[in-house]
């Protein structure tokens, strides 16, 4: 059963679609990178999934049930354009946080004394927002966000605002949640948190859903057996009915970089077998697509064969 | 339902449990008895310390005998005028008044000569002691005596009463306390409807600009969250009123005791114990007359259908604000910042002001116009024109009339609100006009 199914939606207003019949499936307890350039539609789908907004058509199901207000306090949100009660004492605001949903106070009391004494900020139960700084006050939002044990976390843009110290505490802590059976939702367009953390993902441009998959699917899909050498001396030839020789250039001294690209079929321990024969081998790597390229070239309209061609010659 | 609830508890807490909540609430019911209080206290220091000032005559007409009144020493001097006014010069005395020789029926020709400009309080009782000396002058002439004099003096006082045309019941009134229960009653409801109104809006702009709304309607509805701020903040004028009320009151009370000066109410109770006390008839009787003026009131007050007028005030006052509250609550979701606000805030406070000039333009004097009907009809006007006429005797079929529109009416406004509401907390930095307000009412979300 899939923690999130979203099938064949769709979001008009009066003069444009915001999304365009879009599927997406989102596997249990795996961290899932929705990606999409701005006014792609992301918030849009977001904010269906959270019943702020509703959908004029499709189906959503989460956890198996399709989705009603029962669901409200099954999910936790973190919304790009976040903010909390200034003049608010960080107590009350998670306690009502919490209960709006639908944690007892007693349970609700518990829980957000227990995470202020995780992330050691006991003493900011009483202190206003306003005399947070904006990454204590981030750290707030982010317990607000989880305190209620949502089984589906949806962060839209978490790491903004956040220095590295902080961001590295919340990757461990989101880290935690998906090992403790949560699935969690990114909404970026941060291409390192993708790589880093993603285990599938999904690309939304233009209202449609242009790309979906596990990273390792996607980028399986964009690889081109194009592989790069640093290699001493520049002269060695290859079959050239096999191999295709993209680009060369010179390094440093004797050292060079070669991009070549293998025929279908051939693999990358062949590859070096070849090569070592032919010079001293000093690097090998496959070249494999990264998300930014990937995510950046479709944006841009190109079709799947012109990025691979593309992909190839960066 | 359960989180309405949460959003009303927090909405007021919020309210309450800040400085300016209590700095407010025990201020403002202290500013009156106040002011009061300094007002009274000037007054009895005054005349404690009357400046009686030391008036030189010269008395040509010999028609006089001279008594201290309370605001002048007289002193007599004789000799030439020009003798006088030398003396006077080098006395510290305020005046020198000359009399020339007169007749009765035409006295002319008095003179002061002071340092210092008079002022018009000290003429005018100048002038008033002079023109009693020579009204008992000419009342001698014409042979009346004191006690002739007083038994001409004469004061009638309608007694007013009301007779009901459907039951013939005949109750006894006082269209100055119409008057002034309308007009405390009205005042307050539009008080309490725009200071509250705005409050709402406040919390909404807040909520927005905050960015913490769109945290909330992931876990509550959007229409619940305004109805609970609405509600919630209602409650806090509901105490806050209710305060100032008790507080008003015992501060009054307690100040009025200090100066010695008594409530109507302790007057009455008095007078009553008095009279059954006291044998001596004659005391009884002249302050009985002294408070017949304050008894007629204290019988008026209980002559009014006082549960009736609080029963309606209080519907008013919550069916007025309910009615703009909402509105002030979508306004204040299409806006970015107060100022934004204005533009859509004078539509709506609009109608509110046309109500409470009109309470005093038309309804508080003549509460059975037919303007007045349909002022207090009319569900933008009829929380502050009803409660102006409610003293006055409405009949009750208009009061249901008025009433049902009033419920219709913040039905519709809550309605109409909250459909632009919901999407205006989640739209920021829109340039918001009333053509996308209505872009926003049409949205189906």
């Amino acid at each position: 059963m899939e923690a999130l199914s979203v099938k064949n939606v769709t979001k008009r207003y009066t003069n444009h679609v915001a999304l365009d019949n879009v599927s997406i499936t989102i596997p249990q307890k795996s961290i899932y990178g929705l990606l999409g350039p701005n006014g792609a539609g992301k918030t849009t789908l977001i904010r269906i999934i959270n019943q702020i907004i509703n959908r004029d058509a499709g189906d959503i199901t989460l956890f198996g049930e399709p989705l009603n207000e029962s669901h409200v306090g099954v999910i936790g949100y973190l919304p790009e354009e976040r903010g909390l009660y200034k003049k608010l004492k960080i107590g009350d605001q998670l306690l009502y946080l919490a209960q709006l949903k639908g944690m007892s106070r007693a349970q609700a009391l518990e829980k957000s004394k227990a995470w202020l004494k995780k992330f050691q900020v006991t003493d900011w139960w009483d202190k206003k927002v306003e005399d947070l700084s904006k990454g204590m006050a981030q750290k707030v939002q982010f317990i607000s966000t989880v305190m209620h044990e949502p089984k589906l976390i949806i962060l839209d843009e978490p790491f903004s605002g956040f220095d590295p110290v902080n961001a590295k505490l919340i990757t461990e802590e989101i880290l935690a949640l998906r090992d403790r059976g949560s699935t969690i939702i990114f909404s970026t367009h941060r291409m390192e948190t993708v790589e880093d953390l993603c285990d599938d993902i999904a690309l939304i441009n233009k209202s449609k859903k242009i790309l979906e998959g596990s990273k390792k699917q996607v980028k399986d899909q964009f690889r081109s057996n194009t592989f790069l050498v640093e290699h001493h001396g520049n002269s060695f030839s290859l079959d050239p009915s096999r191999y295709e020789i993209v680009k060369q250039r010179l390094i440093e001294g004797d050292l060079y970089g070669t991009t070549l690209k293998a025929q279908a079929g051939i693999k990358p321990n062949q590859v070096i077998r070849e090569l070592i024969e032919k010079t001293e081998v000093s690097s090998f790597q496959e070249k494999l697509p990264s998300m930014a390229d990937i995510f950046i070239g479709l944006v841009q309209g190109e079709d799947e064969d012109a990025l691979r061609r593309h992909l190839q010659e960066v | 339902m359960n989180k309405i609830l949460l959003i009303i508890q927090r909405e007021f807490l919020n309210r309450v449990q800040k400085k300016s909540f209590l700095l407010t609430t025990i201020l403002v019911p202290l500013i009156f008895p106040a002011i009061m209080g300094i007002m009274i206290y000037i007054v009895v220091k005054q005349s404690e310390v009357t400046n009686v000032k030391t008036v030189q005559v010269l008395d040509d007409s010999h028609k006089f005998t001279f008594k201290d009144s309370k605001d002048f020493k007289f002193k007599v001097v004789t000799g030439s005028l020009d003798a006088a006014k030398v003396a006077y010069d080098s006395s510290e005395d305020f005046g020198l008044v000359y009399i020339p020789p007169f007749e009765i029926s035409d006295p002319k020709g008095f003179t002061l000569l002071s340092h210092e400009n008079p002022t018009v309080e000290q003429m005018g009782s100048l002038e008033g002691y002079f023109e009693d000396q020579v009204r008992n002058m000419k009342l001698q002439q014409y042979k009346v005596d004191q006690a002739t004099l007083d038994a001409l003096k004469t004061d009638i006082d309608i007694r007013q009463v009301t007779k009901d045309a459907a039951t013939g019941e005949e109750k006894s009134s006082s269209s100055g306390l119409i008057y002034g229960v309308g007009f405390v009653l009205g005042i307050l409801i539009y008080m309490f409807v725009l200071i509250y109104g705005i409050q709402i809006m406040q919390g909404v702009i807040d909520e927005k600009t905050s960015k913490v709304v769109e945290v909330i309607v992931s876990s509550v509805k959007p229409f619940q969250l305004m109805l609970g701020k609405i509600i919630g903040i209602a409650s806090v004028g509901l105490l806050q009123f209710i305060i100032w009320i008790v507080l008003s009151f015992g501060v009054t009370s307690s100040v009025l005791a200090y100066f010695g000066l008594k409530t109507p109410q302790k007057q009455m109770m008095e007078q009553v114990s008095k009279q059954v006390d006291q044998p001596d008839q004659n005391s009884v009787e002249s302050k009985a007359a002294q408070n017949e003026g304050l008894q007629k009131m204290v019988f008026n007050w209980s002559q009014l259908p006082l549960a009736k007028i609080a029963a309606v005030f209080v519907f008013f006052f919550l069916g007025g604000y309910l009615l703009y509250g909402s509105l002030f609550a979508a306004v204040g979701s299409a806006v970015d910042s107060i100022q934004d606000a204005q533009q859509f805030q004078f539509p709506i406070t609009l109608p509110l002001l046309i109500g409470y000039m009109s309470l005093f333009i038309i309804v508080l004097r003549d509460p059975n116009s037919s303007a007045s009907f349909w002022l207090s009809i009319i569900p933008l006007t009829s929380p502050v024109a009803m409660v102006g006429r409610i003293a006055s005797g409405v009949p009750n079929w208009e009061l249901a009339l008025s009433m049902g529109l009033l419920i219709i009416g913040f039905l519709f406004t809550t309605w109409v609100a909250g459909r632009i509401y919901r999407v205006g907390i989640l739209m920021t930095g829109t340039k918001v006009n009333y053509k996308v307000l209505a872009k926003w009412f049409m949205t189906k979300q």
